[in-house]
């Protein structure tokens, strides 16, 4: 009895030990939540949700054509090209909805490069974590989207930008430390990214020993804001920080200079601010205002050797936003990632397993991006934050770096 | 006498007056507890008062299209906003050119004049084209119809501007003689909100003398009275309704310049809101009434500026300017339940029922 199921099972041994020398063995899927296959000549395919349209466009364009310079470098990978297709996340809830639906809905895409706006994010990112892709931001800095626990954070989400736990504590450090003012005013215009941002300036600015006067909301779709910024100077603050976008941002840094009592006060934004819009849409008002935004001085050198010229090639202008580094990264990280897990059939068949690909993506550790050596923590934060200030002056582009 | 009375009253109506009674006792309750406060000074209202007029101005002459437009066709325009926008963004472009040609600042009120007139002639052929191609073909089609063309034509407009400008912000460059404030009376008054205050009536006033006292303005009551009898009496119909959107489209022209004193940024999508608040606002002042429609724009304007601090600030509400839109339009509500064809419409609506 035993003798006969050790024949039987040494014949089966040797026959599944002849079999791949006969003919190649059908890829099965083990992957949890799937594979993607990718026939031979097909392109791999990647896609975008992020805003390219509107008031708020030069935030996804940049990106996006760090994306581009990125796939350009690269060539092919295992064989393959890359395929970029794309969405307008709107840089709102609703453009999120919209963008995330519609790519949840094709399951050819691998990867997709967004949200631009955090408030994308958080109405994009389940619907696209539920389809199983890797999702990457590059310009996404809300904290809680990474935060373990939170609600807001989901599987296979990750981000190359900072987290804005360390931008708002920066620029809270600027205005107490380097500008040396003890009373502070914020705005935010109810999107997720501004008032997380804000909150994270008002409180270490408090734990420094500051005061703040008020802390206002906007509408970021409004054209007055002489009543709220008249309403803000009755608390005599020194300094003003709104972290908003383009449009709001270079109306409200153009009518506080004509607000009596705040003709004097420093103006302060962050990175959804670094914008040639801005200082189009702001004019002579643009002149000492600031912004926090990822030191690009901190970047590696062939961020200026390898990555601007081909920039500049592709799209026929200087970087027009801040986050298109932190895109190239993205693109670069999931590459690699791809190269890592992709099984590959002898007739260039690709195989992709989705879960493979993402705990690929959370193990990067020490990758050599443009915009430092980044490491992925397991709930997708892979930033090597380094942030810096910058001032504006009038009929200037790009503003010139102060601080630190 | 009481049963009557008390047959009349609906459950409707009851809930209504509580609605009305809440938002009375909301407003008058927030503005003692914040004049009690005393967060702001004398200086700060006046300043707020006089942004909020400012504002209202620019949503009157926008208004008065609307009101125009609905006096005589009884339709609302609803492409309007983009009426207002189409002006103004290619004055803007027109200012850039004074300024290479060195005449901006040297001339400034040539320029002022120039660049107005631009905008007032875009903004008033746009109009009167949309009249010829959206809305004349449809004059005998059921009411709702030339609504939706106007909704569709107000997006045709917004992305031609699109494609022709870029979505980009384009910044109106400033004058010099718009710079600082003048002192009227002890009180700080910026020139640019001025110019807006004093510009809006001024136009109010021709715009309110054309249509009474001229003989175009006669033709224009008489169509808006009885399109048929006013055909009958030798009036040309199509004629005085285009004019009528000439005229509208002009003042939203100038408004738009106004506007730009006031926000100096240009952008395809700036006609949106400041359309949406001046058609509340000729619905407030009673829409198809001109004087009515200066009074509702000047109440909605003073209600955004003021109404945050004064209503909210005493209740403890944090971040009150974020619900500037959510008052003015609660005040809305209420005033609607209590005159509900606007604060001067009820005489005219009868008249025309």
């Amino acid at each position: 009895m035993t003798k006969r199921l050790l024949v039987l099972l040494s014949v089966l041994l040797a026959v599944s030990m002849l079999l791949p020398a006969c003919g190649p063995a059908p890829y099965e899927c083990t992957d949890p939540i799937g594979c993607v296959t990718v026939a031979p000549g097909e392109p791999i395919h990647l896609a975008y949700a992020m805003v390219i349209s509107g008031p708020d466009e030069t935030l996804g364009i940049d990106s996006r054509n760090g994306l581009d310079v990125a796939v350009a470098l690269k060539g092919k990978v295992l064989g393959h090209d890359i395929q970029l297709t794309g969405e307008d996340d709107g840089c709102s809830a609703e453009g999120g909805q919209a963008a995330g639906t519609k790519l949840a809905a094709d399951p050819t895409i691998v990867a997709v490069f967004g949200t631009s706006c955090s408030s994308a994010a958080r109405v994009a990112v389940p619907l696209m974590s539920q389809a199983g892709f890797v999702i990457i931001s590059s310009s996404n800095t809300a904290p809680d989207l990474t935060e373990a626990g939170n609600p807001n954070n989901h599987p296979g989400y990750l981000r190359t930008a900072h987290n804005d736990k360390v931008q708002g504590a920066a620029a809270a450090k600027f205005a107490f430390e380097k500008m040396g003012v003890k009373k502070a005013a914020t705005i935010h215009d109810g999107s997720l990214y501004a008032e997380k941002l804000q909150a994270v300036f008002a409180d270490t600015f408090k734990q420094l020993g500051g005061t703040i006067t008020t802390q206002e909301a906007v509408d970021p779709n409004a054209t007055d804001f002489k009543s709220v910024l008249t309403s803000i100077a009755a608390g005599a603050p020194e300094f003003i920080y709104y972290p908003i976008f383009v449009k709001a941002g270079s109306l409200i840094t153009r009518q506080a200079k004509e607000v009596p009592g705040l003709e004097n006060v420093y103006l302060m934004g962050a990175d959804g601010m670094f914008s040639p819009d801005v200082a189009e849409g702001a004019g002579e008002a643009v002149e000492g205002l600031f912004v926090s935004s990822p030191d690009t001085a901190a970047f590696t050198a062939d961020y200026q050797s390898v990555f601007l010229p081909k920039y500049k090639e592709l799209a026929g202008t200087d970087p027009i936003s801040i986050f298109h580094a932190h895109a190239y990264d993205a693109m670069n990280m999931v590459i690699a990632a791809i190269e890592k897990v992709a099984v590959q059939d002898k007739d260039g068949t690709l195989h992709i397993p989705r879960q493979a690909l993402r705990d690929a993506m959370y193990g990067t550790k020490d990758f050599p991006g443009l915009t430092g050596n980044l490491t992925c923590t397991p709930t997708g934060d892979c930033a090597d934050p380094k942030i810096a200030v910058y001032e504006y002056h009038a009929g200037q582009y790009p503003p010139e770096r102060i601080w630190p | 006498m009481l049963r009557t009375w008390r047959q009349r009253i609906t459950a409707t109506d009851i809930v209504v007056w509580v609605i009305g009674l809440a938002i009375a006792v909301m407003v008058v309750y927030g503005s003692a507890k914040t004049l009690a406060l005393g967060k702001y000074d004398a200086a700060t209202w006046l300043d707020l008062t006089i942004t909020g007029l400012a504002l209202g101005g620019v949503y009157a002459l926008i208004a008065l299209g609307y009101t125009l437009v609905y006096g005589i066709l009884r339709m609302i325009n609803f492409a309007h906003s983009e009426v207002f926008m189409s002006g103004p963004y290619t004055a803007t472009f027109m200012a850039y050119a004074l300024i290479s040609l060195g005449w901006w600042n040297k001339y400034p009120v040539l320029s002022l004049l120039i660049v107005m007139l631009v905008a007032a002639v875009v903004s008033s052929s746009i109009a009167v084209l949309l009249e010829r191609i959206a809305y004349r073909p449809l004059r005998t089609a059921p009411r709702l119809v030339p609504l939706i063309t106007a909704i569709g034509a107000s997006f045709f407009l917004q992305y031609t501007f699109r494609g022709l400008y870029g979505s980009g912000l384009k910044g109106y460059p400033e004058m010099d003689i718009f710079k600082g404030f003048l002192m009227i009376a002890g009180i700080r008054v910026f020139k640019t909100q001025a110019t807006a205050i004093i510009g809006a009536i001024v136009l109010m006033l021709i715009l309110y003398a054309i249509v009474q006292k001229t003989k175009i303005g006669k033709a224009m009551r008489s169509v808006s009275e009885d399109k048929e009898v006013a055909a009958l009496m030798g009036i040309d119909v199509d004629k005085t309704i285009a004019t009528t959107f000439a005229l509208g489209g002009a003042a939203a022209g100038l408004a738009g310049i106004l506007y730009l004193l006031l926000f100096p940024v240009a952008h395809f999508y700036m006609g949106f809101f400041p359309g949406l608040k001046a058609f509340t606002a000729a619905v407030l002042g009673g829409i198809g009434n001109v004087p009515g429609a200066f009074l509702g724009a000047m109440l909605l304007g003073l209600l955004e500026s003021v109404g945050p601090s004064l209503f909210l600030d005493g209740l403890g509400i944090p971040a009150a300017y974020q619900l500037k839109d959510a008052i003015a339009f609660t005040i809305l509500v209420f005033i609607l339940i209590f005159r509900p064809s606007g604060i001067l419409g009820e005489r005219l609506t009868q008249a025309k029922a």
